[in-house]
C-alpha cells in the first residue's frame, strides 16, 4: 500500500502562512507528488531557504533541512553529491534564489546535478513586510514600498534555461493538481529541474494577486473572468529535446515564451532535455563505483574502527629514497 | 623555479640528507621575484636559517636581494650576461625598496652595476661564479639537435642545478635520478633535463674552484618522503575518512583541493573508495555544500584561507547551531583584505575563535608542523563527529608551502571514531528526536536518508525534533546543551593534543607558541641549552576551547613567559591572559610575511634570557 498526501503531513507544527497564502497550495502540491511518486519520507530531503517558503521544509514529513537565506543550492548540492541515492528537493523564495542567491542558481545549473529546485515567486520579501523581490517588474509599487519599484526584473525561466537548468517549468500556487503535475515531472526529470511557481502574497503583494491571476478585472461578455493564466501544454508547445540538433531552437522557444507577462502568462513545462550528462554521471565517468558506493555509504574503516585506507600511492610519489 | 627546488630537493634526499624548504612568490604568475630556501643536513631540521652558503640567482633581482645573507666563504651563482644590470634600472624594484637600495649602496659605497655588488661581496670572502646560460643553452641545443633556444630556456632551472651540484661535489646520479622521477611521465622531457645538468656540471667542474662548502651522500636505513604541508593535509583527509571536500580557489589553500582531485581514487584493501572534490562558486557555496555532506553522513570538509574564511561565516555559525560535524581546514595568510595572499599570518587565530554570530562550539585545533598537519587532518574528523561540531584546523601558509623531510608516516594505527551514528534498525519503532537533550549535550545522530528517522534541521532555534521553536525555556536548554558539550571536549582530548612540551620543563623560563614558528623555537631552544641557557617550551595546539587549567599550570610561577607568534597583537599570548589570568611578559613577533627563522628566533630568546630585550622584539627577516 502505497502512502497518501496526508501521510506527508507534520501534525506537530502549525502551518504560520497567512490565511491565503500560495504556500499552502504549495505544501500540498509538494504532499500529493510524493505520494503518487510512491516515495516514502526518508527518501526524501526539503531543502528550504530563508523567507515564508522556508518553512515549507518543516511542514512536509520528510527530512527537512531548513538553511540560510540564499543557500539552499548549496546546501542541497553537498547533500545531493554525498547521497545521489536520496530525491533532494531545493524549496526557496524569489528572493533568496535570484537576489542573495543569484551566483548559486546560475552556478548550480552548470553542474546538472538530479535534483528538483522550486523557486517560489510572489514579487514581494513577505517576512521583512513587503519590499521589493527581484522579480517584482519595474516601476510598479506595492503597498508597502514607499517609491515604485526601481529595478528591472529577473526573468527566472529565462536565466534557468541559459545557465544548463535542463528542465525548467512554471506553475500556480493555486492550481495544486497543475502544480503537483510539475513537481512529479521536476522529479521524475534526468537532470537539474527547475520550477517557478508563481503565487499571490495576500498581505503585501496587493496588485498580482489571487483575483488578478484569475481575471477578476477582465470579465467577458457572460461576465465570466478571463484569466492571465494559460497552459503551454493546451497550446501544444513542444519543451522536449529529442536530439542535440534541435536544443538552441527550444532553447529560443522557452525564451520567448519566458517573454510574456501581463495578460497572457504561460505555465507548464518551457524546455526538457535529457540528453545532457547529470553531474552524478560526470562524477561516475571518474569514479566508476559512484553510484553503489558514493561518499555518504563508504565505510572509511573496519569493525574495529581502524582505517583501512592505503597511503602507498600517495606515499611512492613523496619518496626521496 | 618550483620544479628546480624540487629536483635539488629530492636529490638531496636520495643522499639520505634532510631538507627543509621554504617557498616565497608573489601573487602573481611570473615577472616578481620568487625563491625557493632549502636547508641541507644529515640531521633533522625543523625551520629555515638566515645564512646562506650558496645563492643561486637566475636574474639580477635575487642577487641584490639576497647577497647579504651570503656567509663568507660562501658562493653566488650568476648569469654571466646579468653582471652589467644597473641595479636601480630593474623594473620589478618597488620604489619603496628602491630606497633602502639606494641608502645601502651609499653607506657602503657599493656602485650601480651588479658587477659593483658581486664585487662588494667579493670583499667579504664571498666566491662569485657567473655562469654563461646563454651559450651553455645553445651548446645543449646543438648537442640534442633543437635549432630554437627559446624551446629549452626555461633548462636553466636545471643547469643551476648541475652547477650547484658541482660546486658542492655532490654525486651527480643523484641529481639524475631526481630529475627522472621528476619528469616520470615525460621520458624525452627528462633525458633533455639530463643532458643539461651533465652539461652544466661539466662546465662547473672546468672552471670553478674555490667553493668549500660540501654536500655529502649517507647512508639511510629508513625510507623517508619529502612533502609540503598542503601534500600533508590532504593525505590526512584521506586517512581520516573524508570523502566529500569542497573548495574555492584561494592561495594558500588550493593546492591541497587539487592534490586531492589527482588522487581521488583510493585503496582500502577491500572495496576501492573515493573523494569527490568539488570546486564551487564561492566559499560561501563551499562551506554550505559541506555542510550538506556532513548531514547526508559523508565526512566532508573544506578547505581556504582567511578572506574565504570570512564567506564561510554565516554558514559556520548553521553548522555550530545545528551540531554538524564539518571541517574547515583553514590556511592564514598575510591579511587584513586581500593582504599579503602569498605570505605567512598568524593573524586569524581570533578570527576563528569568535567567527559567526551568537554563541556556539566549536573546536580549533592548530598544528606546528607538517607531521603534525597529516595527523591532524585525520583527527579532526573524529572530533567532529563525535561531538557534532564544526572543527577548524587552524594552519597557516609557511606549513602549506614549505617542505621537509621525514620518515614515511607510520599512519596504519589510525583509528576512525565516528560518535553515536543511529542506523534504521536501531531507529525502528522509536520517536527519534534529532536534539534530544542529553547529559553531555551530544544527542546521537541519524543520517539524512536514514529509514525511521525522519527529522528536520533550521537555522532557527528549534526543538528536540528540529523544528523552530521560540518558548524560553526550550532555548536555554538548547543552548545549554550546545555549549556543554565543549566541556567534554576539553574533559576527554588526549593530553598530547591539547598542548606539548619542549625542553626544560622546570625552567623558569617559558615560551609559548602555537603553529609554524615551532620548528624554528625548538632548534633555538636545542641552541641555548649547549649555549647553557635553560627554558621550556609549550607548544598550544588545542585552542578552542584553550585548556586553561593545564596551561596555567604550566605558566605559573614562571619568571619569563615568552610568547612567540606571527602576528602584532600577540593574540595567543592575549587569549592566555583572557583565560588563565597570566599575562606573557615577553613577546617576539613577526608580521613582515615571511616565516620566523631559527636565527632570529634564537637571537630574540637569547636577548630576553640575558636581559637585554625590550618587552616586545618585532623580527625582520626575510625578502
Amino acid at each position: 500500500m502505497g502512502l497518501k498526501p496526508s501521510d506527508f503531513r507534520v501534525p506537530d507544527v502549525f502551518a504560520d502562512w497567512c490565511p491565503g497564502c500560495g504556500d499552502f497550495g504549495i505544501m500540498n502540491g509538494l504532499q500529493m507528488a510524493f505520494a503518487e511518486l510512491g516515495l516514502e519520507p526518508h527518501q526524501i530531503v526539503v531543502v528550504s531557504g530563508i523567507g515564508c517558503s522556508g518553512k515549507e521544509a518543516h511542514n512536509v514529513k520528510a527530512y527537512g533541512v531548513h538553511t540560510l537565506h540564499g543557500r539552499t543550492l548549496p546546501f542541497a548540492t553537498g547533500i545531493k553529491v554525498a547521497n545521489p541515492q536520496l530525491e533532494v528537493l531545493a524549496i526557496g523564495g524569489d528572493g533568496d534564489g535570484l537576489g542573495i542567491g543569484a551566483g548559486h542558481f546560475v552556478n548550480t545549473g552548470r553542474r546538472n546535478l538530479d535534483m528538483t529546485y522550486i523557486i517560489h515567486n510572489n514579487g514581494v520579501y513577505g517576512l521583512t513586510k513587503g519590499q521589493a523581490s527581484p522579480t517584482l517588474q519595474r516601476d510598479v509599487q506595492t503597498k508597502s514600498l514607499p517609491k515604485p519599484n526601481i529595478n528591472e526584473p529577473v526573468n527566472p525561466i529565462g536565466l534557468a534555461v541559459i545557465s544548463g537548468y535542463t528542465f525548467a517549468a512554471r506553475s500556480y500556487a493555486f492550481d495544486v493538481r497543475h502544480l503537483k503535475e510539475m513537481v512529479k515531472q521536476g522529479i521524475q526529470h534526468k537532470g537539474l529541474a527547475f520550477i517557478e511557481c508563481l503565487q499571490p502574497c495576500p498581505t503585501y503583494n496587493n496588485l498580482t494577486t489571487k483575483d488578478w491571476y484569475a481575471g477578476e478585472d477582465r470579465k467577458d461578455a457572460s461576465g465570466k473572468p478571463q484569466s492571465r493564466l494559460y497552459k503551454l501544454e493546451e497550446t501544444g508547445f513542444d519543451p522536449n529535446v529529442r536530439d542535440w540538433s534541435e536544443d538552441f531552437q527550444k532553447k529560443m522557444a522557452a525564451l520567448d515564451k519566458a517573454r510574456e507577462w501581463g495578460d497572457k502568462i504561460p505555465i507548464g513545462v518551457f524546455y526538457k532535455n535529457e540528453l545532457e550528462p547529470t553531474f552524478q554521471e560526470r562524477i561516475a565517468s571518474r569514479i566508476p563505483f559512484y553510484m553503489e558506493r558514493p561518499p555518504a555509504k563508504q565505510k572509511l574503516c573496519d569493525e574495529s574502527g581502524m582505517s583501512k585506507v592505503d597511503l602507498a600511492e600517495f606515499m611512492e610519489d613523496l619518496k626521496t629514497s | 623555479m618550483d620544479t628546480a627546488a624540487n629536483i635539488f630537493g629530492k636529490a638531496c634526499g636520495y643522499g639520505g640528507l634532510y631538507v627543509f624548504g621554504r617557498r616565497e612568490y608573489h601573487s602573481n604568475i611570473k615577472g616578481l621575484h620568487s625563491y625557493f630556501h632549502l636547508r641541507i643536513s644529515p640531521k633533522e631540521i625543523l625551520a629555515n636559517v638566515n645564512d646562506v652558503d650558496l645563492l643561486a640567482a637566475f636574474d639580477a633581482e635575487t642577487a641584490v636581494r639576497h647577497i647579504n645573507e651570503v656567509v663568507p666563504e660562501g658562493g653566488v651563482i650568476i648569469d654571466s650576461m646579468q653582471v652589467n644590470t644597473k641595479v636601480l634600472d630593474i623594473p620589478t624594484l618597488p620604489p619603496e625598496f628602491k630606497d633602502e637600495l639606494v641608502k645601502f649602496m651609499k653607506e657602503n659605497n657599493v656602485g650601480e652595476t651588479l658587477n659593483d655588488w658581486l664585487n662588494y661581496a667579493k670583499q667579504k670572502n664571498v666566491h662569485v661564479f657567473p655562469v654563461p646560460y646563454m651559450e651553455l643553452l645553445n651548446q645543449i641545443g646543438e648537442q640534442l639537435g633543437i635549432e630554437k633556444i627559446s624551446k629549452i630556456t626555461r633548462m636553466i632551472n636545471v643547469l643551476t642545478i648541475g652547477v650547484s651540484f658541482a660546486l658542492f661535489k655532490y654525486d651527480r646520479d643523484l641529481a639524475e635520478k631526481a630529475i627522472r622521477a621528476t619528469f616520470a611521465e615525460k621520458g624525452k622531457i627528462a633525458e633533455m633535463n639530463v643532458t643539461a645538468l651533465n652539461h652544466a656540471y661539466d662546465y662547473a667542474e672546468e672552471n670553478f674552484d674555490g667553493f668549500k662548502h660540501r654536500l655529502e651522500k649517507t647512508e639511510v636505513n629508513e625510507e623517508r618522503i619529502f612533502l609540503t604541508g598542503n601534500q600533508a593535509v590532504a593525505m590526512g583527509k584521506v586517512l581520516g575518512g573524508c570523502r566529500v571536500q569542497t573548495y574555492y580557489p584561494i592561495t594558500p589553500a588550493a593546492d591541497e583541493s587539487e592534490y586531492l582531485e589527482a588522487h581521488q581514487i583510493m585503496k582500502t584493501g577491500g572495496d576501492d573508495e573515493a573523494i569527490v572534490v568539488i570546486q564551487t562558486e564561492d566559499e560561501i557555496a563551499a562551506i554550505n555544500s559541506a555542510v550538506g555532506a556532513a548531514l547526508a553522513g559523508a565526512r566532508a570538509a573544506t578547505s581556504t584561507s582567511g578572506p574565504g574564511f570570512s564567506l564561510m561565516v554565516e554558514g559556520l555559525s548553521w553548522a555550530g547551531h545545528s551540531e554538524v560535524p564539518v571541517v574547515i581546514t583553514y590556511y592564514q595568510r598575510g591579511a587584513p583584505a586581500t593582504g599579503l595572499p602569498t605570505r605567512n599570518g598568524q593573524a586569524d587565530l581570533r578570527f576563528a575563535m569568535h567567527a559567526g554570530h551568537g554563541e556556539f562550539p566549536r573546536i580549533i585545533l592548530a598544528s606546528g608542523d607538517i607531521e603534525e598537519c597529516f595527523y591532524d587532518a585525520a583527527k579532526v574528523f573524529n572530533l567532529a563527529e563525535k561531538y557534532q561540531m564544526p572543527v577548524i584546523h587552524l594552519l597557516d601558509k609557511a606549513m602549506a608551502n614549505c617542505s621537509q623531510t621525514y620518515p614515511v608516516f607510520d599512519y596504519g594505527k589510525f583509528k576512525i571514531e565516528r560518535g553515536e551514528i543511529l542506523t534504521e534498525k536501531e531507529l525502528e519503532g522509536k520517536e527519534y528526536r534529532r536534539f534530544r537533550f542529553t547529559e553531555t549535550g551530544v544527542s546521537p545522530r541519524a543520517v539524512l536518508g536514514t529509514k525511521n528517522g525522519v527529522h528536520w534541521y533550521t537555522g532557527d532555534e528549534h526543538n528536540e525534533m528540529g523544528h523552530i521553536s521560540e518558548e524560553p525555556l526550550n532555548r536555554r536548554l538548547m543552548v545549554e546543551k550546545r555549549m556543554k558539550k565543549l566541556d567534554l571536549v576539553e574533559k576527554e582530548m588526549p593530553v598530547e593534543d591539547k598542548l606539548k612540551f619542549y625542553g626544560d620543563r622546570d625552567s623558569e623560563n617559558i615560551v609559548v607558541s602555537w603553529g609554524s614558528p615551532k620548528g624554528a623555537i625548538i632548534e633555538s631552544l636545542d641552541m641555548l641549552k649547549q649555549e647553557g641557557f635553560s627554558l621550556g617550551f609549550m607548544q598550544l595546539r588545542l585552542l578552542h576551547p584553550l585548556p586553561a587549567g593545564d596551561v596555567k599550570k604550566a605558566l605559573e610561577g614562571k619568571k619569563r613567559i615568552i610568547d612567540v607568534e606571527d602576528n602584532y597583537t600577540g593574540q595567543l599570548g592575549g587569549v592566555i591572559k583572557e583565560k588563565t589570568g597570566i599575562a606573557p611578559n615577553f613577546h617576539i613577533l613577526k608580521y613582515t610575511g615571511r616565516p620566523m627563522t631559527t636565527t632570529e628566533v634564537h637571537a630574540a630568546i637569547k636577548a630576553i634570557l640575558t636581559g637585554k630585550a625590550p618587552e616586545r622584539q618585532v623580527l625582520m627577516f626575510g625578502s
